[in-house]
C-alpha cells in the first residue's frame, strides 16, 4: 500500500528510478565482482545505520549516540547464537534484542533532553563494552568469539533485505501521522504533549523500531567479521558515524541520509585503501567543514539552489 | 448531573521550594461561562492553569472535570478528555506548517479517532475560523505573534475540547489585535466552548468575563462578577490598586 | 588492613587531583561557552605528547613544560573558539542547536588532532622516567611524582578558584555563564570572554596532560577515555560548577582507586554505573540547582 502510494504520488519517471534500482542491486551479485558486492554491503549497512538514526533523531532532535550499543547488541547475539539457530532467526532476535534494550533505555532516559541524553546514551555504549569484558574475563575466561561465516552474496542479500523493509517503514514513518508526532517532538515537545500527543510512548517506540534495524544490521555484519571481542562489537565509531552521514546530508529529507551514507561509506572505503593513516583526518576535516558551511546537510544545500522546491 | 461543574478544583495547593505558588485555591467554572482569572504578576495563575493541564504535577488538593478527578492524568490524557490550552509564550511547532500545526491537534488530541481526510477538512475550517486561511502552508514560525497565538487557540480547537485554557492571549498585542481576540472569544464560546482565561488587559476581561477570579500570592482573594470585582476594596488595594492605573496609561 | 585503607584512599587523592583539573577545564567550556568538547581529551593527550617530546629531545623538565604546553594549547583554545565556534554560534538558531552542532564539531576535532599525533609520534606507548623516587608516606609507598602532580594540581585548582572569584575578568566569566545576555548588557564583550574561557579550558587540559604524563603513559589513542572521565566528573559535579567539579573529581577519584582495588577491570565501567544513577536521579549533580 505504501509503495503504491509513493509510485502514485511521486512522478512516474521517480517510481521507474526506483523499479531499476531494486533490480539492479537484486541481480547485481549474478555479474558483479565480488569485491563490489562487499563494498555494496558495507554501504548498505552505513545506510541501515543512518536511516535508522535519522528516523528517531531527525525529526525528534534528540541526538542518540546509541547505535553503537544496539549494533553491538546484534553482532553479539549473531556470535552466541549462531552456531544454534538458523541465520535469518538469528538476525531476527539480534533486532529483537536490541528492540527490547531500546525500550528499556529510552524508558528510562527520554525524559533527560538535550546534550544529557546525548551523554546518556554513549556513555551505555561503553557500559556494556566494559561489562562484558569483565564477564569473557572473568566468567567464561575468554576474551573475544568466533562466528560462523557466510558466503558474500548471502550477506549481500540479507543486508538489502533489511535495508528495503527498513525504507518502506522510514517512507510510511514519514507519511503518517506518526511521523507528524515526530516532528512536533521536536519542535516542542511540551505543546505536542498538550495538543493529545503521548509523547513517552511516541518517542519510545521510535527508538526501539530504529534500534531494530540496527540490531539486525549487527547480527548480519557479524557473519562477515568471524571474530569479534567487546571492544569491536561495541565500538564508538559507530555511534558516531551515522550521525555524521545523516547530518551530512542532512536530515530534513528521507534521502539526505542515504546520499550522507553512500557518500561517506564509498568515502570510508576509498581513503582506507589509499590513505590508511590519513583516513580518519581526511574524516575530521570534511565533518568539521561540512557543519560550518552546510548546517542542513546536503538537502539543504540542493533545496537552497533549488529555492522554494516543493516542501510539504 | 446537570448543575455539575465541568471543572473543579479543592485545595489545590503547589509549591516551589518554600515557596507557595498555589495555595489552598477552590475554584469551579461552569459550562458555557467564560471564567476570567486575573492577579499580579507571580500570584500564580499560570501555575493553576498548569496544574490544571498537567505540565506539572498536583501535588495537594484534587482537581476534577466533569466530576472526574484528573488531577494525576499525563498531558495528552488531559487534552484527550476535553481540556486544551494555550500558552502565555506562543508555543507553536514553528518548523511546520500552519495547517500542519492544526492538523496534529485533530489527529491526536480529539476524543473520537478521525480519519485523514476528516481531520484535515476540520483543520481547515478551523483555521477559517481563526482568519488563517490564507496561510495554511505557511510556516507557523513566520507568522506575527497576533496570528501565531490565533493559531494556538485553532490547534487547541481542534482537540475538540469542552474547556479551553487561555493563558494571555492578548499580552503582546496592539488594540486592534486585541478587539481581534475578543470577538474570537466570544464566537469560541458560541461554538459551545467553556473558557477559563489569564489575562493582564483589564478593560477586556471586564467586557467578555461572567465571573472573574481574583489570586494574589497564590491565594484566591476574591471572585465574582466583574462590577463587584471592581467594587472589591480587596482587590481595589492588592491588585487594582497598583496595576491598572500603571498598565492603562 | 588500616594500611590499606590509607594506602588506597590517598591513591584516590592523587587520581582524583588529575580527574579535577581534567574536569575543570571542560566544565568551563560547557558551563560558559556552552560547547560540550568531545576533543578536550585530545588537548589533554597533546599537553602529554608535548611534554614527552621536550623532555626526550630538549631534556626539558616536565615542571618548566607548564609553563610551555599550558600557554600553547591556551592560544590554540582561544584561537578556535574565535575561528570556528564563534561562527557555528553566529550560525544556530538556538542554544540547543549549538550545543548539537558544537558536539559534532568537536568530534571533527578528535578525529582530526588524533589522527594528526598518530601520524607524527605513532600509535605506540611513550613513556619518560621523572621524579620516580618512592617516598613513604604513613608507612604506603608512593612515587614522588605523584605527590608532585597531587600538589601541583591542587595549587592550579585553587589559583584558578582565586582567578574566577576575586579578579574582575573571573567575574565578567561567572557573569557570563549566569546570562550571557545580562552580561552582554553590563558591558561585558561576550564573544571575548567565550573565548577566553575556552582557552582557559584548553590550557586546564594542558596542564594535566603535562603531569598526566609524569606518573602515566603516553599514546595517541589516551584522549578518549579522560574526557569521558572528565565528563563524568563534570556531571557528578553539576555543570558549570568549578567547586563540583573538583569534589566530583575526588569523589571518583577515590571510587576509582577502590573499585581498582578489588577488580581493576571494572574501575571504568564503576564509573559508567555511577555516571548512569547520577543522571537518571539528580542530573544536575550534587553541586547543582
Amino acid at each position: 500500500m505504501n509503495i503504491s502510494t509513493v509510485l502514485t504520488k511521486r512522478s512516474v519517471v521517480g517510481g521507474l528510478v526506483i523499479l531499476i534500482l531494486l533490480i539492479i542491486f537484486i541481480t547485481l551479485p549474478l555479474y558483479a565482482p565480488a569485491y563490489t558486492v562487499i563494498l555494496l554491503t558495507a554501504i548498505f549497512m552505513y545506510i541501515v545505520l543512518t536511516v535508522s538514526w535519522a528516523l528517531f533523531s531527525g525529526p525528534t532532535g534528540y541526538m542518540s549516540l546509541a547505535p553503537a550499543a544496539f549494533f553491538g547488541v546484534g553482532i553479539y547475539t549473531a556470535a552466541i547464537l549462531g552456531m544454534k539457530l538458523p541465520l535469518i532467526v538469528v538476525i531476527v532476535c539480534g533486532g529483537f534484542f536490541s528492540f527490547f534494550l531500546a525500550l528499556l533505555v529510552g524508558a528510562l532516559t527520554l525524559r533527560l533532553r538535550g546534550i544529557y541524553f546525548a551523554i546518556f546514551t554513549f556513555g551505555l555504549v561503553m557500559l556494556i563494552a566494559y561489562l562484558l569484558l569483565f564477564w569473557e574475563l572473568h566468567v567464561t575466561g575468554t576474551r573475544g568469539r568466533f562466528v560462523i561465516a557466510v558466503g558474500h552474496n548471502t550477506v549481500y542479500y540479507i543486508m538489502y533485505g533489511n535495508l528495503v523493509i527498513l525504507l518502506i517503514v522510514a517512507v510510511f514513518v514519514r507519511r503518517s501521522k506518526f511521523g507528524l508526532a515526530l516532528r512536533s517532538i521536536g519542535e516542542n515537545e511540551d505543546a505536542a504533549a498538550h495538543t493529545g500527543v503521548n509523547v513517552t510512548l511516541v518517542k519510545i517506540v521510535t527508538f526501539a523500531i530504529s534500534a531494530f534495524f540496527i540490531g539486525t544490521a549487527g547480527a548480519v555484519m557479524a557473519t562477515r567479521w568471524t571474530y569479534i571481542d567487546p571492544f569491536i562489537a561495541f565500538n564508538p565509531l559507530f555511534s558516531f558515524m551515522p550521525v555524521l552521514m545523516a547530518i551530512f546530508g542532512g536530515t530534513g529529507q528521507l534521502w539526505g541520509p542515504i546520499i550522507g551514507a553512500a557518500i561517506f561509506a564509498y568515502l570510508e572505503e576509498f581513503l582506507i585503501t589509499r590513505f590508511p593513516y590519513y583516513y580518519m583526518l581526511i574524516f575530521g576535516i570534511i565533518l568539521v567543514i561540512a557543519i560550518l558551511y552546510m548546517p542542513k546537510g546536503l538537502v539543504g544545500l540542493i533545496q537552497k539552489w533549488r529555492k522554494g522546491g516543493g516542501v510539504v | 448531573m446537570c448543575n455539575m461543574h465541568v471543572l473543579e478544583g479543592e485545595r489545590v495547593t503547589r509549591y516551589f521550594g518554600g515557596l507557595a505558588a498555589v495555595s489552598n485555591v477552590d475554584f469551579y467554572v461552569d459550562r458555557g461561562e467564560i471564567v476570567g482569572l486575573i492577579g499580579p504578576n507571580g500570584a500564580g495563575k499560570t501555575t493553576l492553569f498548569n496544574l490544571i493541564s498537567a505540565a506539572i504535577t498536583l501535588k495537594s488538593g484534587v482537581i476534577r472535570f466533569k466530576g472526574e478527578k484528573i488531577s494525576g492524568l499525563r498531558p495528552c490524557r488531559i487534552c484527550k478528555k476535553g481540556i486544551a490550552r494555550t500558552f502565555q509564550s506562543v508555543k507553536v511547532f514553528p518548523g511546520m506548517s500552519v495547517l500542519e500545526n492544526v492538523l496534529l491537534g485533530s489527529l491526536f488530541g480529539a476524543p473520537a479517532k478521525l480519519s485523514r481526510a476528516d481531520a484535515r477538512a476540520e483543520a481547515s475550517s478551523l483555521l477559517e475560523f481563526a482568519g488563517l486561511s490564507e496561510m495554511k502552508t505557511v510556516p507557523a514560525g513566520d507568522l506575527t505573534l497576533a496570528s501565531q497565538k490565533r493559531l494556538e487557540v485553532a490547534r487547541a480547537l481542534a482537540t475538540r475540547p469542552e474547556l479551553l485554557l487561555l493563558d494571555e492571549l492578548m499580552a503582546g498585542l496592539n488594540p486592534t489585535e486585541i478587539a481581534g481576540a475578543m470577538e474570537l472569544i466570544s464566537k469560541i464560546r458560541d461554538r459551545g466552548v467553556t473558557v477559563f482565561m489569564v489575562e493582564h488587559v483589564m478593560r477586556a476581561m471586564m467586557c467578555i468575563c461572567g465571573r472573574i477570579i481574583v489570586l494574589h500570592h497564590g491565594e484566591k482573594i476574591a471572585e465574582g462578577t466583574p462590577q463587584e470585582i471592581a467594587a472589591s476594596k480587596t482587590v481595589i488595594d492588592v491588585y487594582l490598586g497598583e496595576q491598572v492605573y500603571a498598565g492603562n496609561q | 588492613m588500616i594500611m590499606k585503607i590509607v594506602d588506597v584512599l590517598i591513591c584516590g587523592l592523587l587520581l582524583g587531583g588529575i580527574y579535577a583539573l581534567i574536569a575543570v577545564g571542560l566544565s568551563l567550556q560547557y558551563g560558559v561557552a556552552r560547547v560540550l568538547n568531545i576533543s578536550h581529551g585530545e588537548l589533554i593527550m597533546l599537553g602529554a605528547f608535548g611534554t614527552w617530546s621536550l623532555y626526550t629531545f630538549f631534556d626539558i623538565n616536565p615542571l618548566i613544560s607548564l609553563v610551555i604546553c599550558g600557554p600553547v594549547l591556551f592560544l590554540a583554545g582561544f584561537a578556535l573558539h574565535k575561528t570556528l565556534f564563534k561562527s557555528l554560534l553566529k550560525s544556530s538558531g538556538s542554544i540547543g542547536a549549538f550545543e548539537g552542532s558544537s558536539l559534532l564539531a568537536c568530534f571533527g576535532l578528535l578525529f582530526i588532532i588524533q589522527n594528526i599525533a598518530i601520524t607524527s609520534w605513532g600509535a605506540d606507548i611513550k613513556g619518560y622516567s621523572y621524579l620516580s623516587v618512592p617516598v613513604n608516606l604513613g608507612g604506603a609507598i608512593f612515587a614522588a611524582n605523584r605527590l608532585v602532580t597531587l600538589a601541583f594540581a591542587v595549587g592550579i585548582g585553587i589559583t584558578f578558584y582565586l582567578f574566577l572569584a576575586r579578579t574582575r575578568l573571573g567575574k565578567a566569566i561567572r557573569a557570563a555563564a549566569q546570562d550571557p545576555a545580562a552580561a552582554g548588557l553590563m558591558g561585558v564583550n561576550i564573544n571575548h570572554v567565550l573565548a577566553l574561557c575556552f582557552g582557559f579550558g584548553a590550557l586546564m587540559a594542558g596542564f594535566a596532560g603535562v603531569l598526566l604524563s609524569m606518573c602515566y603513559p603516553v599514546k595517541a589513542t589516551m584522549g578518549l577515555e579522560y574526557t569521558i572521565i572528565a565528563i563524568i566528573v563534570v556531571v557528578l559535579g553539576g555543570l558549570g560548577s568549578i567547586p563540583g567539579s573538583f569534589i566530583g573529581g575526588f569523589i571518583l577519584g577515590i571510587i576509582g582507586s577502590i573499585v581498582s582495588y578489588i577488580e581493576p577491570s571494572l574501575s571504568l565501567a564503576a564509573y559508567y554505573i555511577i555516571f548512569i544513577l547520577l543522571l537518571l536521579v539528580k542530573p544536575t549533580g550534587i553541586m547543582g540547582k
